[in-house]
């Protein structure tokens, strides 16, 4: 199993620790080197400094055959670019996207998108903890809407999202 | 009409300064502050300081009824953010991104971006052009960007000389299209016999110019593709 991790923050170099030791093949990915100082010392997959929405450093990384892939840099849209590229252009059958504004990640759940909000789920475990009801789904990576055709011919979102449509009029 | 432009740089800047004066109405988004601030002492109120990758931001702006978002920042993510909020979550009829990897051009568009402007494309297009040599030269665009027409010219050392068209293994997807010999365009015949100096105009897709510049050139390419 080949998983591609771009962005080396805490939660990209836990996973990669994690997955490594379940015999995961992990390629991960950061601009910085220092990023990569948050990797265990015996982390045995492959850290690689690179632009993770650059579609030659992808390829360089293995994203052609691999069978995960997790976007999770600070920058939405750039796990936005980087998700989109390995679903579309690597065909990675599975990708998820950390998108922290809930209202894109709502967005881009509907447009093909697996999406992790960590805005959402922490407003949920917060409130939970606090005796609130669960936020359904909050805690989960927001399953893609199944579409039977690509993102560009899938026509429009729903007009419920949490956006103000009328508003500037 | 009514356009909304994403990015207060050069671009964005000078763009909207063209666009007022041909008198269309416009909002600039631009999230930085500062900038936002130096180009309203510059353009006056059509400067927002808000980031036109947020959704509310965007309806605030008025995106609901833009005829035109064009998102011109630095950033190639940004901008595809930006088009893809505009066209699948308010309807706009026409989104343009500015590319600067090129590499992205054919995934923005398979992403639903209307128009695909290239900076990097149009200086490295430019530099072709001055080459003379055993290169490929991209002269076109067709099929929102899906085919290229080239011109190859053969050279003593190409594999295409003294062939004819069915001697030549062209990728599928790939026509010879018309051969220009001594400046005059002639069409290319089953009898044809590629000569040094010869230059074959091609269709071609994307994806099969490597292969067809190995056909009719033989080099490797002098600039990375």
């Amino acid at each position: 199993m080949r998983t591609i991790i771009v962005g080396c923050g805490r939660v990209g170099a836990g996973l990669a620790t994690q997955l490594a030791d379940d015999g995961h093949e992990v390629v991960i990915l950061d601009q910085s080197n220092e990023a990569f100082r948050r990797l265990s010392p015996s982390f045995p997959g492959q850290a690689l400094r690179g632009d993770g929405t650059d579609e030659s450093v992808l390829r360089r990384a293995g994203a052609e055959g691999a069978d995960w892939f997790l976007a999770l840099t600070n920058g939405d849209n750039r796990n936005i670019l980087a998700a989109q590229l390995a679903a579309k252009t690597f065909s990675i059958p599975h990708v998820v996207c950390k998108i922290n504004d809930p209202v894109r990640a709502q967005a881009y759940a509907t447009l093909g998108v697996n999406t992790v909000d960590r805005t959402m789920m922490m407003i949920d475990s917060i409130g939970r903890f606090m005796g609130r009801p669960a936020m359904p789904g909050a805690t989960n990576v927001t399953r893609a809407v199944p579409r039977p055709a690509s993102v560009a011919d899938a026509g429009h979102m729903p007009n419920d999202l949490a956006v103000d449509r009328t508003g500037g009029r | 009409m009514f356009v909304i432009v994403v990015g207060g740089g050069r671009i964005g800047f000078y763009l909207t300064k063209e666009l007022l004066a041909e008198g269309h109405e416009l909002v600039l988004m631009e999230k930085d502050p500062r900038s936002a601030e130096r180009i309203r002492d510059d353009l006056g109120a059509v400067v927002v300081n808000r980031d036109g990758c947020e959704g509310t931001h965007l309806a605030e702006a008025g995106a609901n009824r833009a005829s035109i978002v064009a998102a011109v920042t630095g950033d190639d993510a940004d901008n595809l953010v930006v088009c893809q909020m505009a066209k699948h979550h308010f309807d706009v009829p026409r989104t343009i991104a500015r590319v600067n990897n090129p590499r992205n051009e054919a995934l923005f568009r398979h992403l639903g971006v209307d128009e695909i402007i290239s900076p990097t494309r149009m200086v490295l297009a430019a530099i072709e052009q001055d080459i003379p040599v055993h290169e490929l030269l991209h002269l076109a665009q067709l099929e929102g960007g899906e085919l290229d027409l080239i011109e190859a010219q053969i050279a003593g050392d190409s594999p295409a000389l003294g062939r004819r068209p069915s001697d030549i293994d062209l990728p599928d997807g790939c026509t010879l299209f018309v051969l220009i010999r001594d400046d005059k365009a002639q069409s290319i015949r089953p009898d044809t016999v590629f000569a040094e100096g010869d230059k074959v105009i091609a269709i071609s897709r994307t994806e099969c110019e490597t292969d067809l510049r190995r056909q009719l050139i033989g080099a490797a390419p002098m600039l990375g593709a």
